[in-house]
């Protein structure tokens, strides 16, 4: 595609994820750098080999305080979910322009012992009582429902697949399989979704190691290729639940990922997608063209995202929703171990290409090949 | 007043908001090129990104875009309240408001229903707009 000149020009080398889970004798920065030391083991890379560094939801200069990182590119991200990708995009554009050689990804998350609350608060709308995030996509699924006839039970078969999922993973909060029934009995939080269309808060680390193409070659492990990203925003409903679920956005990331890769959809082994919300998952899945906009439901019955028999394996590591609320960064892990062939009872079977997607207001796709 | 529910935070864009609310008149900022109305209030209009917008009454009226009922006690405030509805009201200008349902138990409430507007005075300086059915227009 003219002007797109990154194809597979960085890549991912190193993976490292901490346990998740409550863990109140360290703290984020604690939980960042035994991730960062996990992901430079993964790649047989050193700390003298870290000449760039990309930060979320810790303070970069205590970060690099502590850890004893002077590089010569630093970014620290916005805390929102949607800047995981974000923050791959920019350590591949860093590498390619030369910025940097060897950019460290770390994010440190200590949520669930610091009682982080994702509601409460002053905020525009507290007087109304709406509040969290959560209750911003309920507002957004009620409308589903009405415009194109969306059931909870359809959600049930999204948080069912990723929790098949999470049995399969050690590292896992919720490994329980759960049923469409038991879906269907949780107790709503902000109706009409329920305690089991809600991602995980938690404490963890993860981080990523990536370097240029030319670099990757000869390192421990084989090489995860970003082939193909594409990102369109849209604030114009940053204050309300987006009316329009992002569609506009996704679809314009729809046209410009898989011809930035090289590669079609086709092709796509396996998905990863951004869940903090079950209802995420059928916005994201409609957006970028895996079912006509309406028909996520439906898409998603019959076990179309579930390992074993289904066309889209997505979120095999159990996802934000039972996994761990990771952010996005946790899923990038899990896509290069698919990709790496490390999964083990999860393994998607010849693994070639993953697909990452985050409907938001800062809608991103990411393809990721070995 | 510990287990109130909150107030609006008012900064310099919005007090003629909350000062029409006072008087119960829903009033929002009109660009005065395009005739696009916004919530909330702001510098610009978002069209020409200028001053050049008018503050203007609204009709009231709107219809229900999405609604939900919260059951989780973010709020001390609403403890009472649990399970209550919030509203996103498609204003007939064009403008999105989340409010309520004058009656917070309600929830008899369809996409699309036609609402008008009406003002619950609930502090000495601030009266919050709510909603409650209209006829059809």
């Amino acid at each position: 595609m003219a002007g797109w000149s990154m194809r597979d020009k960085t890549c991912i080398v190193g993976v490292g994820t901490t346990e998740y889970g409550s863990f109140p004798e360290t703290d984020a920065y604690g939980l960042g750098v035994k991730a960062l030391n996990l992901a430079l083991e993964d790649c047989g890379l050193g700390y003298e080999d870290i000449d760039g560094l990309i930060v979320n939801r810790i303070a970069y200069d205590r970060f690099s305080q502590i850890t004893n990182i002077n590089p010569q590119y630093m970014l620290a991200t916005e805390a929102h979910g949607r800047f995981s990708a974000v923050s791959l995009m920019l350590a591949a554009q860093a590498l390619a322009a030369g910025a940097a050689n060897v950019v460290a990804l770390v994010y440190g998350n200590n949520g669930k012992s610091s009682r982080l609350q994702y509601g409460g608060g002053d905020s525009l709308w507290a007087p109304w009582g709406l509040t969290s995030p959560g209750a911003s996509h309920a507002m957004m699924f009620r409308k589903h429902m009405a415009e194109f006839g969306t059931t909870s039970e359809d959600l049930a078969h999204v948080a069912v697949a990723f929790r098949k999922h999470a049995a399969l993973n050690p590292a896992a909060v919720m490994r329980k399989p759960i049923t469409v029934d038991e879906h269907q009995a949780s107790r709503f939080i902000c109706e009409p979704l329920r305690l089991l269309d809600y991602c995980l808060i938690n404490d963890g680390g993860v981080a990523w190691i990536m370097t240029t193409a030319e670099r990757a070659k000869d390192l421990k492990k084989k090489p995860v290729y970003v082939s193909g990203y594409a990102r369109q925003d849209d604030f114009s409903h940053a204050s309300i639940p987006a009316p329009d679920y992002w569609y506009p956005s996704l679809r314009k990331v729809a046209g410009d990922v898989y011809g930035r890769a090289g590669i079609a959809r086709d092709a796509v082994d396996g998905l990863m997608i951004y869940d903090n919300f079950t209802p995420t998952v059928l916005f994201a899945l409609e957006g970028i063209g895996f079912c006509q906009q309406g028909e996520g439901g439906a898409f998603v019955r019959g076990g179309t995202l579930e390992l074993g028999g289904g066309r889209w394996p997505t979120n095999t590591s159990g996802g934000h929703l039972s996994e761990s609320y990771m952010q996005g960064w946790a899923l990038f892990a899990e896509a290069t171990r698919q990709l790496r062939g490390e999964c083990g009872e999860r393994q998607i079977p010849d693994c070639r290409v993953i697909q990452y997607i985050c409907a938001t207001n800062v809608s991103s796709s990411i393809i990721l090949r070995n | 007043m510990a287990n109130a529910k909150p107030l609006p935070t008012i900064d310099q864009w919005s007090k003629p908001f909350w000062d029409a609310c006072k008087q119960h008149r829903l009033v929002m900022q009109r660009c005065n090129s395009s005739g696009k109305v916004w919530f909330p209030p702001a510098p610009v209009s978002p069209v020409t990104r200028t001053s050049n917008w008018s503050w203007v009454e609204l009709s009231g009226r709107g219809r229900i875009a999405s609604w939900v009922m919260m059951h989780q006690g973010y709020f001390p405030g609403f403890a009472d309240d649990l399970p209550y509805n919030i509203v996103m009201v498609d204003l007939d200008e064009g403008a999105m408001l989340i409010s309520n349902m004058r009656d917070l138990k309600d929830r008899d409430i369809k996409v699309g229903m036609p609402v008008k507007v009406v003002f619950d005075d609930v502090a000495d300086e601030i009266s919050l707009p709510k909603f409650v059915r209209a006829q059809e227009s």
